[in-house]
């Protein structure tokens, strides 16, 4: 009987007892293939020169998804409003650049984090009282509001027009803006490195650990003492604040910016980007925004007008057979892969 | 001394619907007491006015002296009131060990740190492995809740409870849903804590109540119907006619009419 079994089952006790702390204590190290995914951004200079302006596109997607695994894929936030930051960060640049004259890039993009948080901060602290379709509800409404806004003050937004021919300065008063975006493929792979290495070190923290611990039982945090409802707040305005880097980032490598960014197609694209890649899983967004990216990149110069067929189809292949997206079938084929090494 | 717990004059309502009426109850400190009553009695309601799920509509909570009544859920937890659910709430992704971890880590306020690692504090790890000793379930640290028998997990679900390190426990049908061939695993857990821990326990079972509790409150359609030793509850005639009798539910809305009176 099962339980007999259990209860005499004497498999030294200090041995499993060292197993489990060891699994802890060893979980945030960084393991040899996490550097796989920096090796090919890095390769991708070298092997096409010519396409960094794309490739800049791709590493401020991966970044703006980053944000939306901490939401979505660590605390359980479902967002649809999450293009609301990545708009703030985007005009704080842009209208700081336009209106005020400031151009220095990596100051711009730190303003951007602070107001981008702020309006997080703000926001998430009435939004996050609320959960499920009601919060999905709220989070659209912040950004399409922001969007009307800037709709209506359009003499300071550009409104749909934009902002455009914006220009910058110098990165760090040396590396200069060039045809083909060398530079700011770099620098946006830098503050991308940046930016994973703090959203890693909160994933692998017991801050992190109660990220999840919401979103896998909300009744039993608050029933073991956890304030979930300042760190759902802290959680949202440190990803509002890194979407807003994602945002300003965008603007930086375009030279403009138009309202479109707080568009309902832009926090669905970057929900679908991670969900293909994989939530919780920190590569996901990765792996997510740059298959999507390339995707659309192809397909749209193969068909312009039924590009979006190809993406569907990916994504209805994705909920049917990988359900934790492509990270998740990657770690299976991992498993597969060591269990036949070990017999 | 002041007692561990005490609940005084707790009224609740939902609508026109009366389900907490008046409950007086107190707990000294390591005390031993069932919370038995029919079906809809408001066992679990009275509980979750205690942990602060829900706000009271009139009356006081008091927790070692400190009123209570006006605070979250969280703050009574911190403060040392625990509990576990009739249905198991655990984090059924997540490993055994970091389920108990995560108790641990809002008892000590470490789940604030965000820039730790979770695994550099080897403290919490040892004292996450040494509840999970204690109740034999170290060789499953790390599996994921889920994958564990129902029975196991409750014994997760009293691990996480123990791991708050309470000075009240609350517990709500421990043993529910555990086919009776592992219950014994549970109730021992149960029979063996911390003496100084003052215990109230939701049971069905007759037997579990009169093997472990001190003292006895029979709760009635939302009210106290009597209190006392297991043996005056088990000599009081109308308990027995509530619980023993042919047709329990008449017995029970008598015997409510009666409480009523009587609160």
């Amino acid at each position: 009987m099962a339980v007999s079994e259990t209860m005499t089952a004497p498999t030294a006790p200090s041995k499993s007892r060292a197993r489990a702390a060891d699994f802890l204590i060893k979980r945030h190290r960084f393991r040899a293939a996490e550097a796989l995914p920096w090796l090919i951004a890095i390769a991708a200079y070298f092997v096409f020169p010519d396409r960094m302006t794309f490739g800049s596109q791709v590493l401020v997607m991966i970044m703006f998804a980053l944000s939306l695994d901490l939401l979505l894929g660590y605390a359980g936030i479902v967002t649809l409003g999450h293009a609301a930051f990545f708009g703030i960060g985007a005009y704080t640049v842009g209208l700081g650049a336009a209106k005020l004259g400031w151009t220095e890039p990596i100051s711009g993009l730190f303003a951007a984090a602070i107001i981008s948080a702020l309006v997080g901060l703000v926001t998430g602290w009435f939004l996050l009282r609320y959960r499920g379709l009601t919060l999905l509800m709220l989070t659209l409404a912040t950004a399409i509001m922001l969007q009307e806004a800037g709709n209506l003050r359009s003499d300071i937004s550009g409104g749909y027009d934009g902002l455009p021919g914006l220009t910058f300065d110098p990165l760090l008063g040396k590396f200069d803006y060039d045809l083909y975006g060398h530079t700011y493929y770099l620098y946006a792979l830098v503050v991308l490195a940046i930016v994973f290495f703090i959203v890693r070190r909160i994933v692998y923290s017991p801050f992190g650990a109660a990220l999840t611990g919401i979103r896998e039982n909300v009744r039993r945090m608050n029933a073991i003492g956890s304030p979930v409802h300042r760190r759902l707040v802290t959680v949202y305005t440190i990803a509002a604040g890194i979407a807003g880097i994602a945002g300003a980032l965008f603007t930086q490598t375009n030279a403009y910016v138009t309202l479109t960014v707080f568009d309902f197609d832009n926090s669905a694209k970057v929900m679908v980007m991670l969900i293909l890649g994989g939530t919780g899983r920190l590569y996901g967004a990765f792996l997510g925004a740059a298959v999507y990216m390339i995707l659309e990149d192809h397909l749209s110069k193969m068909s312009p007008t039924f590009w979006q067929f190809g993406i569907g189809l990916l994504l209805v292949l994705a909920v049917l057979f990988a359900r934790r997206g492509l990270m998740g079938l990657i770690e299976d084929a991992g498993k597969v892969f060591t269990r036949g090494r070990q017999s | 001394m002041t007692a561990a717990l005490q609940v005084e004059s707790l009224n609740r309502s939902f609508g026109a619907l009366h389900v907490t009426r008046d409950v007086n109850l107190t707990l000294e400190r390591g005390a031993r007491r069932a919370l038995i009553g029919p079906n809809g009695a408001g066992k679990t309601t009275l509980i979750n006015l205690i942990t602060g799920v829900l706000k009271p509509s009139s009356g006081r909570v008091v927790l070692n002296g400190d009123d209570i009544t006006a605070t979250s859920q969280a703050v009574r937890a911190r403060r040392g009131l625990a509990r576990t659910f009739q249905i198991n709430q655990l984090f059924r992704g997540l490993t055994v060990l970091e389920n108990i971890c995560m108790a641990i880590g809002e008892r000590d306020g470490e789940n604030n740190n965000l820039w730790r690692p979770a695994g550099a504090k080897r403290s919490v790890i040892d004292e996450a492995l040494d509840h999970l000793e204690a109740l034999r379930l170290v060789d499953d640290a790390l599996k994921l809740v889920r994958e564990l028998p129902y029975g196991r997990q409750r014994l997760v679900e009293i691990a996480i409870a123990l791991a708050q390190r309470p000075r009240v426990l609350l517990l709500d049908e421990p043993a529910a849903g555990v086919p009776s061939s592992e219950s014994h695993l549970i109730l021992d857990v149960v029979a063996g804590l911390d003496p100084d821990i003052a215990v109230l326990i939701i049971e069905h079972d007759m037997d579990v109540v009169f093997r472990f509790a001190k003292e006895i409150t029979v709760l009635v359609q939302g009210a106290v119907f009597t209190q006392g030793t297991p043996e005056e509850i088990m000599a009081n005639a109308e308990v027995r006619a509530v619980y023993l009798g042919e047709d329990g539910h008449t017995a029970a809305r008598k015997a409510g009419q009666r409480g009523g009176q009587h609160g």
